[in-house]
């Protein structure tokens, strides 16, 4: 897989708004950014409705990914392209969950909303009408999802790569700095995590570095390409950002997404946490 | 502040002794900017977060006290503001993008 095959940039993208074997998905943290203004042809993925499930913290199971891809009009053929605010955050999780259930040809926008924006490209009000389809997802990809259980057992064994912030991962405050101070129980980070915050990854206008810039960054921060990596952040969404960049930018085996991440590892009971503050 | 506050999206202004609050507007020409992309460093220069400027111009980081640097990008370019920032404070920044 090579970077071309998962990434794609706002020139080609622009080529390609009314391709109809393409479709555009816009994925925001704020869900209201797409009715402000959106790619022409983009549907849009709630996060918070759609793509969770409305109770049980947990991602919607296959066949509720099923019916909801079919209301979107994506088929099982269809590439998709997703994008989004939060320098593709959001966008990056929903491509992890679109692997997770088995979606063969996903790619991102490099840069999303930002640089669409900074670039003055065109944004539309419409919201375009497509046909169901009767989606069929795969099962589950256990392979890049990791469990509360297996983090506890892989510290010190695995590459736990934390993602979030230098004063999130030092204990310092708990939750990214654009939101209020709540969230886990505890502050801190896994023992023998190391903190590469996602934002390495990406220069100012949310477009990811160049391949050999990232392995420079990863090799730097004591990467350890001979084991097992689990990467995590507050709530899956920035750990999905780097988990891109791991797995399917630059390739590394083995490379699981824990999107349960430090609101569910700082209020567990009996774990241990390391704090530097 | 830069006219109306942005009451939709944000909740009211509170600051608790663990954090602190750095909030602001941004303007060009005196009239607020909105959807300019403001990103907060470290004092290293390493990103902590990023906001984008509401209707109003405005924008709020709920960060650590230090010293901070606003990185605001808009079409054209980007400029760089500082600001100092203490534990269960507010302080309030204006971020001037060149005409």
């Amino acid at each position: 897989m090579s970077r071309a095959d998962v990434l794609v940039d706002a020139d080609w993208a622009e080529a390609h708004l009314d391709d109809p074997e393409i479709v555009f998905v816009e994925v925001d943290e704020d869900v209201s950014a797409y009715d402000g203004g959106h790619i022409r042809n983009a549907v849009r993925l709630d996060w918070t409705k759609e793509l969770q499930q409305p109770e049980a913290r947990d991602l919607i199971d296959r066949d509720a990914f099923s019916a909801l891809m079919s209301d979107k009009g994506i088929s099982n053929d269809h590439a998709v392209v997703l994008y989004g605010g939060n320098n593709n955050w959001f966008a990056a999780y929903a491509y992890w969950q679109f692997k997770y259930y088995g979606h063969e040809n996903v790619q991102l926008l490099d840069g999303g909303r930002k640089k669409w924006e900074l670039d003055g490209r065109e944004l539309v009000k419409d919201v375009p009408s497509r046909d169901k389809t009767d989606y069929q997802a795969k099962e589950a990809d256990p392979s890049i999802r990791a469990f509360r259980d297996e983090v506890v057992t892989s510290i010190g064994q695995k590459n736990l790569v934390d993602v979030r912030s230098p004063d999130e991962f030092s204990g310092k405050i708990k939750a990214p700095a654009h939101l209020p101070q709540e969230q886990s129980q505890r502050a801190g980070h896994i023992p023998s995590a190391i903190n590469i915050p996602w934002s390495k990854a990406a220069a100012d206008d949310g477009t990811f570095r160049s391949d050999d810039e990232l392995a420079k960054l990863y090799g730097d921060q004591g990467f350890d390409d001979s084991r097992s990596t689990i990467a995590y952040c507050r709530i899956g969404e920035r750990s999905s950002h780097t988990w891109f960049v791991l797995h399917e930018l630059l390739g590394k085996q083995d490379v699981k997404n824990y999107d349960g991440s430090w609101a569910e590892y700082g209020s567990l009971v009996g774990v241990p946490i390391q704090k530097d503050v | 502040m830069c006219g109306a506050p942005d009451q939709d999206t944000l909740p009211a202004l509170e600051v608790s002794a663990g954090e602190a609050v750095v909030h602001g507007c941004v303007v060009r020409d005196g009239e607020p900017l909105p959807g300019a992309y403001v990103r907060l460093l470290g004092e290293s220069g390493d990103f902590t977060a990023e906001v984008q400027s509401s209707a109003t111009g405005y924008f709020r980081f709920y960060a650590a006290g230090g010293d901070w640097t606003l990185r605001t990008l808009y079409r054209g370019g980007s400029v760089d503001t500082k600001v100092t920032a203490q534990h269960g404070q507010v302080v309030e920044a204006k971020v001037v993008v060149p005409a």
